[in-house]
Parts: structure tokens; sequence; C-alpha cells
């Protein structure tokens, strides 16, 4: 009799919902215990898209953990760039001007278009709205268009930078955007018409995934899946950033706290949004797109033109009597179009040279000499051209790529201390934690990201619901993994 | 229609970083060590013992009332400092719009603090995390493991004598390892096209 109690003893069913699974945005596991059809319990497993992000900017400068930051987020990359540089600005005490203050917020505004686009589009198609889906692709195209236009990247686009952005906008971006804001209102009408008074959306929706405001504060929780519980947290306004004080807008906060109350906080965020980037272009201010602060960013290309720009139609040449050959610039050559023996003279092949001055930086002897016109010239003719006494527009010329190459090398020196800098990204707040040592590189760079800390709140968002709704509450959430794991 | 926009009507900023930090050594005289300042950001450097009182009162202090743990990380500052670790809280108060950073002292071996967790459940993961990329373990978690890294997984790489490349191809992780024999193995059924 125990024998058979034991073989039809109720358990509860232990399953396995991905890491590969459609529904999971990413390579998200779950482990859910299941009693029939409700969840008595879930473990979330994370960590299979970890890439050390933290241990690798520690070994980078600040100029080249960069593009590290749009590999987290890559839905919203703009948005993750943007709040590097201004954690970096303000651990440098720098500042951007007006000008890409005002077009930065353009850009992070309509990132987080895209990515409410993507939430909504793949939230919808998990829920069993399929229309939905290719409705937000469309306008989704039409901003990486726009992206594309202003940087050349869709998707990891590295445009911002510390100190301001890498171009200024032209004007037909401008044209097409504002394009894009008359008609993208229509657009959430028709998103809202498919969905918002569905009866099954309705049903998947409303009292699904309930927390309290208090508990959604003490999780940790932010961005709309905080302000869906009615806590008017928003960083743009409780300390701005960029060009947010010069804007106005709303914030919208639901009462409820459910699935169905996020995703309407995240609909009429699409319309203030629109609303930021119409007001952004009307005041965009004219003027200069970088920081005048030469200690701390990188100087426009223009000023080593005479060295870099192949039309200059310029030869490098080793000067055989101050040339000690010790082989430096050999190594530095990418071409491989020096040769020589050690401690004997080297040689340029002018033929291979890319006169790309990597050597001309590594010789600590001064041995080579830029020849202006020496392009396909012989050796010989190089030799009396380069005895000749150096023009001044070439010696200031290379004295500033000298001074670039190691600014570039070693990066900006940062002064000693430590900063924690939030901003509001689509999914919440991301937080840069930088410790700085003083060298070039932060002796400790964290970053707080949103989707972590909402992925930990499943458990407490699934447990009580259907199988089912555990896809909602995937959705709610707004996760990427990306992010999560760094 | 449940969501109601509001064009946010901001809370009158609460307390300046330095009032909080006095509050905090008025309070706890004998637990503060250091305060730090550093582009307008205060930081109050503590000694681990009694981190979950001085947490809960700044959680529960109605003045204080800081109840949004932004961030919990920890810093390794081998060779630089005395004490090797620091926990590190970053506290912000959504209705007083005031903040505050809290770091604590580790030291070493073994390193070991109080788990938050009672006060902002948010803090489960971020300790799971220190505990995984630094070691640092959290006495009264309530499932601390591993997070971003496999179970048997050795050493804690965000330590500073973890090498940045990794184990290296030796002592690399095992189930690495047995990925590479298995795509060794069904190489022989590869498409030769």
């Amino acid at each position: 009799m125990e024998q058979l109690e034991k073989i039809f003893e109720t358990r509860e069913l232990n399953v396995n919902m991905g890491p590969q699974h459609p529904a999971t945005h990413g390579v998200l596991r779950l482990v859910l215990d299941i009693d029939g059809e409700t969840i008595v319990k879930v473990t979330p497993y994370v960590g299979y898209l970890h890439r050390g992000i933290e241990k690798l900017g520690e070994s980078l400068t600040y100029f080249q953990a960069l593009p590290l930051t749009d590999r987290m987020d890559y839905v919203s990359a703009m948005s993750n760039n943007i709040g590097y540089v201004i954690a970096v600005e303000k651990l440098f005490g720098i500042e951007a001007p007006e000008r890409a203050k005002f077009i930065r917020t353009i850009v992070g505004e309509m990132s987080r278009i895209a990515n409410h686009l993507l939430w909504l589009a793949t939230h919808a198609l998990d829920i069993g709205a399929m229309t939905v889906f290719l409705y937000c692709f469309r306008e989704r195209e039409w901003i990486l268009d726009l992206y594309e236009m202003i940087c050349g990247a869709r998707l990891t686009v590295t445009y911002p930078r510390v100190g301001g952005v890498r171009n200024d906008v032209p004007q037909e971006f401008l044209d097409s955007l504002w394009k894009f804001t008359d008609e993208f209102p229509s657009r959430i009408l028709e998103y809202e018409t498919l969905i918002d008074q569905n009866r099954i959306w309705l049903k998947r929706t409303k009292g699904i995934g309930v927390i309290s405001a208090e508990e959604a504060v003490s999780w940790g929780m932010t961005g709309p899946t905080l302000r869906g519980s009615g806590v008017p947290y928003d960083i743009r306004k409780h300390a701005p950033y960029d060009a947010y004080d010069k804007v106005e807008f709303d914030v919208p906060i639901g009462t409820e706290g459910d699935t169905y109350d996020r995703y309407r906080c995240r609909m009429l965020e699409f319309r203030q949004s629109n609303n930021i980037i119409r007001q952004c272009i009307e005041k965009l201010p004219a003027g200069p797109v970088m920081a005048d602060a030469p200690k701390f960013t990188l100087q426009p290309k223009d000023a080593m033109f005479p060295i870099t720009h192949p039309t200059k139609e310029h030869a490098f040449f080793i000067e055989e009597k101050t040339c000690k050959g010790c082989g430096m610039c050999m190594r530095a050559c990418p071409a491989k179009a020096i040769f020589g023996e050690k401690k004997k003279p080297h040689k340029i092949k002018q033929e291979l040279c890319l006169a790309c001055a990597n050597c001309y930086v590594t010789c600590k002897f001064k041995a080579l000499k830029i020849v202006p016109g020496g392009k396909g010239l012989s050796d010989e003719k190089l030799a009396e051209l380069a005895a000749a006494p150096v023009p001044e527009d070439i010696k200031k010329a290379t004295e500033h790529l000298v001074e670039q190459f190691s600014f570039v090398k070693k990066g900006p020196r940062a002064p000693e201390g430590e900063i924690y800098v939030a901003t509001e990204v689509p999914k919440g707040e991301l937080g840069f934690y930088f410790v700085s040592d003083g060298s070039g590189k932060p002796y400790r760079m964290r970053l707080r990201a949103p989707s972590f800390i909402h992925a930990g709140c499943l458990p407490r968002l699934c447990v009580g619901h259907l199988v089912a709704d555990v896809i909602a509450a995937i959705g709610t959430i707004d996760i990427v993994l990306g992010e999560c794991d760094r | 229609m449940a969501v109601i926009e509001v064009r946010l009507s901001l809370p009158p900023k609460g307390l300046e970083a330095k009032e909080i930090a006095e509050k905090i050594k008025e309070n706890f005289p004998d637990q503060v060590i250091d305060v730090a300042e550093f582009r307008d950001q205060v930081s109050v450097i503590v000694k681990k013992d009694q981190i979950i009182s001085i947490c809960k009162y700044l959680h529960d202090d109605p003045l204080l009332s800081l109840d949004h743990l932004q961030d919990l990380t920890a810093v390794d500052y081998s060779g630089k400092k005395d004490v090797r670790f620091e926990v590190v809280y970053n506290l912000y108060s959504i209705k007083y719009r005031h903040k505050i950073r809290i770091r604590a002292q580790v030291p070493e071996p073994n390193p070991k603090i109080n788990s938050v967790v009672p006060i902002w459940a948010g803090a489960n993961w971020h300790e799971r995390e220190c505990f995984d990329m630094f070691g640092i373990v959290f006495t009264g978690h309530p499932d601390l493991r591993r997070i971003l890294l496999p179970e048997d997984w050795e050493g804690h790489p965000l330590r500073k004598d973890y090498p940045l490349k990794g184990p290296g191809p030796e002592n690399d992780w095992p189930g690495f390892i047995e990925v590479l024999n298995r795509s060794k193995e069904l190489k022989e059924f590869e498409w030769e096209g």
C-alpha cells in the first residue's frame, strides 16, 4: 500500500524553459516548479551571454570601452552609449556643448521609441497578436535607417563621444525625422486599435504580475516597469542630464501595477518621446558638437591633415646617418615596408609604404623624415629633399600627431575619485560606477543594468499565475539578456 | 483608463549628502571611518560589523527614507589599500531626491559581510554577483550561489589577481573542454561539399 502511495503521490512537475526558447527574449533559462498549471516556484538562470564587460573595461581606456556598451542592450544601443559618455564626462569634469546635448537627447529618445517598438512587437507576438509585430517593425526600420544616416550603423552605433557626438547631423536627417514625428502618432493609434481594447489582450494582461509600489521599489525596479506601479521616479526629471531640463514632457504613471498598466505606460511614453524629439528639433541651437577640452577629448582630424591625408603625396624616409638600426620602426610598421639588418641603417620600400606615420612616431632618434611631395621618387632624390629644412606647417602637424598618438594610446588621465552616474534608458536606470586611480584606465567599471535586476524579480511576478502568464511576465519587464549578463 | 499622465511635480530636494553623512556619524560614531567627497558625491566609509543596522536606519528613518538601492557592488583594492575589499551601496531616496554612498570595508582572508536582502529585496542578485565575481560571502543571504558564471567555475574573475585572458587553455572550465572535444568527435560527419 505504501509503495502504491509512493507511485501515485502528487508531485510538482519540474519544467525547464529555455535557454533556447523564443519567448524568453534571448538566452534566459527558467526552471519552473508547477502544480498542474499553477506556478509554485521559478528559478531563473542567467549568464549564458556573459562576456566580462566589467573586467574588459578595466583593461581599456575610457575611449576604447565605449563600443562595449552598445553590445550590452543591443536593442537601444544609443541610450547605453549616452549613459556611458555622460558618466565619463562627469568623471572628467567636462561638459558637452549645447548642440551636442540636444542631438544626444534626440537620438536618445529615438532609441526609446525603437526599443519600445521592439518590446511591443515581441510582447504582443508572445501573447498571440501577430499583426502588431509586423507594424512595429515597419516603424523601427525607419528609425534604424535614420541612425544609418548619421553614423553608418544601424544597431551598434557608437555615435556619442565623450564630450559631445561624433559628427553633426545633416539637414536631411532632421527633415526625415520631422516627417517621422508627424506620422508616428497616427501609427501608435494603429497599434492601439489592434490590441488596446482587444478582449484576449485584456484577459492576458489585466491583473497579471501585479506588484505594489513599495515592493517594486524594494526590488530595485526602475523605468516604465516601476512607473506602472505608480511610483513617479524618472531620472530625466529627478536629475536632468543633456537637454531634458529644456524640454517639456509628462511622465505616465500607472495605478494597478499589472502588466496592462506597464503596457499603457510605454504606449504613452511613445507620445512623450515623439514630443521631446519635436521640441528638440525646433530648439536645436547652432554651434560645435564637441567640447573644447583638449586634455580629455580627441582633436579634429583636420589638425594633422598635412601628414595623414593621402592626397598630400608625402613620403617617409630614413636618414642613414641618424638611424641606429634598433628595429623599432620595423616592428611598428603595419605594412612591413621597412627592412634592414640589426645595428645597420634601415630602409623603407616606398611601394609598400602606407604613409601611416607609425614609424615616425615610434623612432626615438628622429631618423625618420617626412618629405612632402616625395611620393614615387627614388631614394637618392628623397635623401636630397630630406636634407632640406622642414616647412613650418609640416613641423606643427607632426608635433600634433605625436601628441595625439600618445594621447590615444594612454588615454586621458581621469582625476582620482569615484562616481556613480545614472541615466534613464528605455528599460530603466542604467548606472555606471567608476573608480579612478588617476590613470588612463578605470580601476573599476561597474554597470548597473536594469535588465539584470528586472530578471531577478521574475520569481516574484510569476508565482501563483499560470504557465502561460510566465511569457507575459517576461515580456512586461522588458529584458534583454545581453545587458543582463554583460 | 488605468494610466494617468502626470507632469511630475518634483518633491523638494531633501538633505545634502554631507548632512546625511553627519547623521550617520552622529548615530554610529564608532562605525564611521572616513567621509570622502568627489564631484558632489559623498561616500561614507564604514566598518562592516553593523552594516545591517546602518542600512536599516538609512532605509527607515522618516527624514532619510533611502528606499531605492541603486546599486550594490564591490571593489578590489588589493595592494592599494590596507583593507582589500569594499562593498559599495549606492542609495537614493525617491521621496526626497537625495543620495549617499556607503562603502563597507571587508578585510581578507575569508571576506564576509552581512546580507541586506531583508531591507532591499533587490539586493539578492547584486549580492550573488558580488559573491560570484569577488568571492565575498554574504551571511544571511537566502540563496547564495554563483549567478553569471557556471557553478563549477574556479576563481573570482573581478579580483585583481585574476588574469584578464582567463584561466588559459589547460585549466579551462571543464564544460568548455567537453564542448571542444565533442566538436572534434563530430568533425568526421562534416559535410564535404
